[in-house]
């Protein structure tokens, strides 16, 4: 267990992707956590915004997911139980074809997207469960680490409610930073990354992981 | 707190903002980091890369009609967890200049020659014991606008999974002795003397091949697990 403040023998730090992370990183099927046209399947996207307003088209969006069940993906090894499906092991269990893992790089416009399954509920460190999220990494020029972000879905009300880590963001703008907007199409949602708050636009709530 | 609870370590990691690096000051975020207690979600991470790279993918001199231009090298290393852990069957991706410091990608202006023969993009798993291996060009230093007369240290640049979400890296790795750190604000936002310093590969003299090809060799430490969480996890 690492204390806190300790620095871990050796641990190496991190650095910018700088402007040219086009070179190493996207892949041609990265926005895929699932297959297009897989049954059941979401659409999030949004914007990556600097605090001029300005969009950010050298940025990367990675999202990773519980899969609907409330299990991990665990291609190699045992798989970790959700609450959905306690204890579940091998390979079953959860949708053909589903990675968990989404890789967006940004356009010109600082647009990104993932095509995935609704996450399922996991448990809460201090018990009690956790509503439907997904964790995002966001790399970018200008970030000499990752910021990391947390994407919940406006359709779990209830679920959200009850969610100890939206509980823990007492000043409801901020808290709404963390919630997708439903789009015009079902299962279509807007998550819009404010990498840097401005006027008119509140700074995106990133977390310490 | 929580033995789920992690807290950063003081001086490794750069800070967000840090105006030097010019480019942080309109993207870096302005409010505090909220803390986020590690659940299932961060415990993992995408487990990913065998099916999608091939043992060509580590050698950057060979994927085009001729060889790039420059000094061939040899980059060998391990990836390893802070308890000292080797990490196994984890993708690490890298993206780098080409040997007169020009990147292929649209937005490099920088007036140095670019290389049909290199394109500067490499792919590999680490082994069984979290070795890995990669072939190819030292980059150049390049020129950048941060500041009056700003060059970049050569350096190749480093995506590394682990097997958890907490563990995600991205990182540059540097050449011993080079001229440029003095200067380079992005190398300098690490505060600790020491942690900034094991960015810098090794030269390797026992990598080299004679006759063919120079080595470094450089390790990477990822965080390592809290291993209360990890083993409850385990046990379910
Ligand atoms: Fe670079």
């Amino acid at each position: 267990m690492t204390q806190p403040g300790a620095a871990p023998a050796g641990l190496t730090p991190s650095q910018t992707v700088g402007p040219f992370l086009a070179i190493g990183l996207p892949w041609p099927d990265g926005p895929e956590a699932v297959p297009p046209g897989t049954p059941g399947a979401i659409v999030i996207s949004g914007r990556v915004l600097d605090g001029a307003g300005e969009p950010v088209p050298d940025a990367l969006v990675e999202t990773w997911q519980a899969a609907p069940d409330g299990t991990f993906v665990r291609p190699a090894r045992r798989r970790f139980g959700g609450e959905g499906s306690q204890g579940a092991t091998g390979a079953a269990g959860h949708d053909a074809g589903f990675r968990g893992f989404g890789r967006s790089a940004t356009d010109a416009a600082g647009r990104w997207h993932v095509i995935t399954l609704r996450p399922g509920r996991v448990r809460a460190p201090g018990g009690g469960l956790q509503a439907p999220h997904l964790d995002v990494s966001v790399f970018a020029r200008g970030l000499l680490d990752r910021v990391v972000t947390r994407i919940y879905l406006p359709d779990e009300a209830a679920a959200n409610a009850d969610d100890p880590v939206l509980a823990a963001i007492t000043d409801g703008g901020r808290r709404a930073t963390l919630i997708a907007r439903s789009a015009d199409a079902p299962g279509q949602f807007r998550f819009d990354v404010q990498l840097q708050g401005t006027a008119s636009a509140t700074e995106t709530v990133f977390f310490d992981v | 707190m929580s033995a789920e609870t992690y807290v950063r370590p003081a001086g490794v990691h750069p800070p967000l903002d840090y105006p030097q690096y010019r480019s942080s000051v309109l993207r870096a975020p302005k409010q505090p980091l909220v803390r986020l207690p590690h659940g299932p979600t961060e415990t993992t991470g995408p487990l990913l890369g065998a099916e999608r790279v091939t043992a060509a993918d580590a050698d950057l001199t060979t994927r085009h009609a001729g060889e790039p231009l420059g000094e061939r090298i040899i980059v060998t290393g391990r990836v390893l967890d802070s308890d000292g852990r080797p990490v196994p069957d984890t993708l690490i991706e890298i993206w780098q200049a080409n040997a007169s410091g020009r990147y292929a990608h649209h937005v490099d202006d920088h007036p140095a020659p670019l290389d049909p023969n290199f394109d500067g993009a490499g792919r590999c798993m680490t082994d069984s014991q979290g070795r890995y291996r990669f072939v190819t060009i030292k980059p150049g230093a390049y020129p950048w606008r941060n500041h009056l007369n700003a060059w970049r240290p050569a350096h190749i640049h480093f995506s590394l999974f682990g097997t958890a979400f907490t563990q995600r890296l991205v990182t540059q790795m540097y050449f011993p002795g080079d001229p440029l750190f003095a200067q380079d604000p992005i190398f300098n936002s690490i505060p600790d003397a020491g942690a900034r310093h094991r960015l810098i590969s090794r030269f390797d003299l026992d990598t080299t091949v004679p006759d063919w090809a120079l080595a470094f060799q450089w390790d990477i430490v990822l965080r390592g697990r809290d291993a209360t969480a990890f083993e409850a996890e385990e046990a379910r």
